[in-house]
């Protein structure tokens, strides 16, 4: 863990502040990792900027002696995105954290990059309005992380990912001037989509400052269903059967049984440990379309032999089952000390096929898996429960995702529809995407940052 | 309990996967935004002491130190890490390791934690001391002509929060053996230390509820105290012995259950089987006690407390969970019950119920800055509710909130849920 020279380091202090520059040991190995298993690297100095003009100069002071910078927020990532390299310095943007503005004439917030995701929607809620995009730790994920990451969550099927949401962006470059894109025109032709290039560059562009957020009336209604299954194809059907019936309803997740048991014995609200799929459903909007969708919903479900099916009793209850759904990653942390998180996503013809595959695997290579996921928009979540400690085991897991990885490309879909590439699928990029897209994002990354400033060996290496 | 980092079984630090869903949860990451003063954070650190990565430092007792041991994160956390295991761990070796002590704090731990919390007959003893020093006007007078200047830092700091000593103790007010009418448990009843010096009314109430539930109440006058805060300051084999001389005077397979009163305590007594998992002799006896352990409110629910015919009058009331019954013993929804179930009493949720209001023990005396803008926040929620009483119950909280009230000029009264329920049944006594 080498420290910057001192002169780095006292003009990092004259910029930010002696308080927002950490270098003791005990403070900075709590910034040598994010929310990804078994990543950790050796963190030298951590600096936490008060504004986007501290943040020109800390990038202009890191071109000028060639210094590399990992930006992180609450360091909730699951690619490894923010897990530093050796010698950078570690950008932390926590203390940005506010909310400018809720605009409910123009239907926008304007946050800075730090601010968390649940606030942003808690402060549009107080206008009638709502943020969509809601990934599984929006309780503290910040935006910026969001918008880098280009996050998903559990409404991706009626509303789409965080880059549908994203107007405008204040970014600084790698070589620290300030730039803006886009802004609050629903269209706007001009030019190249430069904020585009920006969503989901993993921090590996610029460094997000500020964001221009849509956000849209907040639905009326709201109904949430549980359905159980003795079959994880019957859960699948439904889905298929739900969209063929024209319902595009804001959820559709599931769990498995390993999944179902880890929830349960956390969140002990009551959910049937022994069947072998619980399909969790949602439908939003007009309360009279709610209420006919809600009634298809149930029986379609009841149609493929869901054992049970029943509606939340109320909001509370509605939340506690999102709230279960958002831990089933960390829930499964119960079984074995390491849990490595998997995002593939297939066509949602191929998901019953692909969550038997995953079974399949995991019997193969004799490992345990967890999964569960987003149904209603293919992604999943295999999460193979394993000890980073054991060398052999690990080998396995490899084994594993790679089976995962090479069936997932066969039906030409992602190696990860939410969570990044970043270091966790950095080795399986060039054979998604091909040749010839590998390079061009690699010439773009050269060219705009000739340097290899800003999170280096992340995506390529 | 292992004595250090290094020894405890690895997977214990290896169950946190770092996702970071307790951060939101955790009051000092809250209240600063660094990852070093959160859940995540403070492991990373011990995993590192663990691994031989980091030294013992200062520093790393200050982490600990600072930790307000709320257990919060353990309520938030899906993996289901034993924090309060590690923090009670990484305390014990930065006590055995002597960090982060002057001459003061080494003076002050061994006379209470080592000496007036180890003897029941000496704490009362300097109890009923206090007790004359406020009772004959000492304090006022001391106050007045400033003598209490001449108090080392530490103590004048501390002297306007001494809290006042009880006229009686808990055996001035509750018999050895009380039997109800018609007996169907029988269970023992633990007066605690502070609760016993300050609260042995609230002690009172809580057997006087357990009588008019058919419970024959079992309350030795002399008790040891549980060991709770030496566990929680590192002092781990003073907290066997404690466990040991309780589970002697309370042989658990005697009763249907050991009822205690206070969250903190609670707790630990129902953790008695992890303390002493080593010790041949010990061990089955701990896991019987644990299974016997039960938090009042618990127990009234568990058997269908009986409602009072009479209330307390037109009533608002609100709640405060206190860390250690609520994200410790998981007791949330029984104490809420219980006032429920007194006529004409009105609950409304406390925003925030169970965020710590700053008391964590002996918080307030080790960082009381901190401590001070919980102890804010809590009071600020609580007045907004609009309530006439605030019901909690542990007394640290009650002590540090009453304080925040009277500092606030706020009129409301803080009561225990026993002492209310208490109140109504000696109520329809009154009446009959």
């Amino acid at each position: 863990m080498s420290s910057p020279d001192p002169a780095v380091l006292a003009r990092l202090r004259e910029i930010v502040g002696a308080e927002n520059v950490l270098t003791s040991p005990e403070d900075t190995i709590p910034y040598g990792f994010d929310g990804t298993a078994a990543l950790k690297g050796p963190v030298g100095v951590v600096v936490l900027p008060g504004s986007t003009q501290e943040i020109s100069e800390v990038v202009k002071l890191a071109a000028a002696r060639g210094l590399a910078i990992v930006t992180r927020g609450s360091g909730t990532g699951l690619s490894g995105g923010s897990v530093p390299s050796a010698g950078c310095i570690v950008l932390c943007l926590t203390r940005l954290d506010k909310i400018l503005s809720v605009d409910a004439a123009n239907l926008t917030v304007r946050a800075q990059c730090g601010a968390i995701t649940a606030a942003i929607d808690a402060a549009a809620n107080k206008h009638g309005l709502f943020y969509p995009p809601d990934p599984g730790s929006m309780k503290i994920s910040t935006i910026g992380g969001n918008v880098a990451e280009n996050s998903g969550g559990l409404r991706g099927l009626k509303y789409g990912v965080t880059r549908d949401y994203v107007m405008g962006l204040e970014v600084v470059l790698p070589d620290g001037r300030i730039a803006h894109f886009g802004n609050a025109c629903v269209k706007d032709v001009a030019g190249y989509s430069m904020k585009d290039l920006f969503i989901g560059s993993e921090g590996t562009l610029g460094i997000i400052t500020e964001v221009l957020l849509k956000v849209l009336p907040r639905p009326a209604a709201r109904r949430t269903m549980l359905a159980s299954y003795d079959r994880m194809e019957d859960a699948a059907q439904t889905v298929s059967d739900i969209i063929a019936a024209k319902i595009i309803p804001c959820t559709l997740e599931f769990l498995d049984r390993m999944t179902i048991g880890c929830v349960e014995d956390y969140a002990k609200i009551g959910l049937p440990r022994d069947c072998e799929a619980l399909l969790l459903m949602e439908t939003d909007g007009h309360p009279a379309a709610v209420a006919e969708e809600a009634e298809q919903m149930l029986a379609l479900a009841r149609a493929r032999g869901a054992r049970d099916v029943r509606v939340a009793r109320d909001d509370a209850e509605a939340l506690q089952l999102a709230s279960a759904r958002r831990s089933a990653f960390s829930a499964l942390a119960r079984v074995r000390p390491t849990t490595i998180l998997e995002d593939v996503t297939v066509p949602r013809d191929k998901l019953a096929e692909m969550v038997a595959f995953v079974a399949e695997v995991a019997k193969k290579h004799n490992l345990l898996v967890g999964t569960f996921g987003h149904m209603g928009d293919g992604n999943l979540h295999p999460t193979f429960l394993t000890d980073e400690r054991n060398t052999e085991e690990m080998a396995r897991v490899h084994e594993a995702l790679e089976d995962i990885v090479t069936k997932t490309l066969a039906h030409a879909r992602t190696i990860t529809g939410e969570h990044g590439v970043a270091l966790a699928k950095k080795a399986w990029l060039r054979r998604q995407v091909g040749e010839n897209s590998h390079d061009l994002m690699r010439e773009i990354k050269r060219a705009w940052d000739p340097q290899n400033l800003l999170n280096p060996g992340k995506i390529f290496d | 309990m292992k004595p250090s980092l290094k020894l405890l079984d690895y997977s214990i630090l290896q169950q946190c996967m770092h996702c970071g869903m307790c951060l939101p949860a955790c009051p000092t990451y809250v209240a600063t935004n660094k990852e070093r003063h959160s859940p995540r954070g403070r492991i990373s650190l011990m995993r590192a002491v663990a691994d031989g990565e980091l030294k013992l430092s200062p520093a790393f007792a200050d982490e600990m130190s600072y930790c307000l041991g709320c257990l919060a994160c353990q309520t938030a956390c899906p993996a289901g890490v034993d924090y309060s295991n590690l923090l009670e761990t990484a305390r014990a070796e930065v006590q055995s390791a002597g960090l982060n002590q002057t001459f003061t704090s080494r003076f002050w731990r061994t006379v209470t934690i080592r000496g007036l919390f180890m003897r029941p007959r000496l704490l009362r003893f300097v109890g009923r001391l206090l007790w004359l020093y406020q009772r004959l006007g000492l304090q006022t007078a001391f106050r007045k002509i400033g003598l209490t200047k001449l108090l080392p830092k530490d103590l004048r700091r501390l002297e306007p929060q001494c809290p006042t000593i009880a006229t009686k103790f808990s055996p001035q007010l509750i018999r050895p053996i009380e039997s109800p009418a018609k007996k169907q448990h029988r269970v023992a009843l633990l007066t605690g230390c502070v609760q016993d010096l300050v609260f042995a009314d609230i002690n009172r109430d809580t057997a006087d509820v357990l009588l008019a539930n058919g419970c024959e109440v079992h309350t030795p006058p002399v008790q040891p105290c549980c060991g709770s805060l030496h566990a929680h300051n590192g002092e781990a084999n003073a907290a066997k012995t404690l466990a040991k001389r309780m589970i002697d005077l309370f042989p658990p397979s005697q009763f249907d259950a050991i009822i205690t009163n206070a969250g903190g305590c609670g707790n630990h007594l129902r953790h008695y089987s992890a303390l002493l998992a080593d010790d041949a002799v010990y061990a089955p006896l701990a896991k019987l006690w644990d299974s016997k352990l039960r938090d009042i409110h618990e127990w009234m629910m568990e058997h269908g407390c009986r409602a009072p015919r009479k209330g307390l009058g037109d009533l608002t009331a609100t709640y405060h969970d206190s860390c250690h019954l609520t994200h410790g013993q998981k007791v949330t929804k029984q104490p809420r019950d219980l006032l429920k179930l007194i006529p004409g009493l009105k609950l409304v949720e406390l925003p925030e119920a169970n965020w710590c209001c700053g008391s964590a023990g002996i918080y307030n005396i080790t960082q009381p800055e901190q401590s001070e803008q919980l102890l804010v926040r809590k009071v600020g929620h609580v007045i907004g509710t609009g309530a006439s009483v605030l019901a909690t119950a542990n007394p640290g909280c009650h002590l540090q909130i009453a304080r925040g009230l009277r500092q606030a000029g706020s009129p409301i009264t803080l009561l225990q849920p026993v002492t209310l329920l208490a109140r109504a049944y000696r109520k329809e006594k009154m009446t009959a």
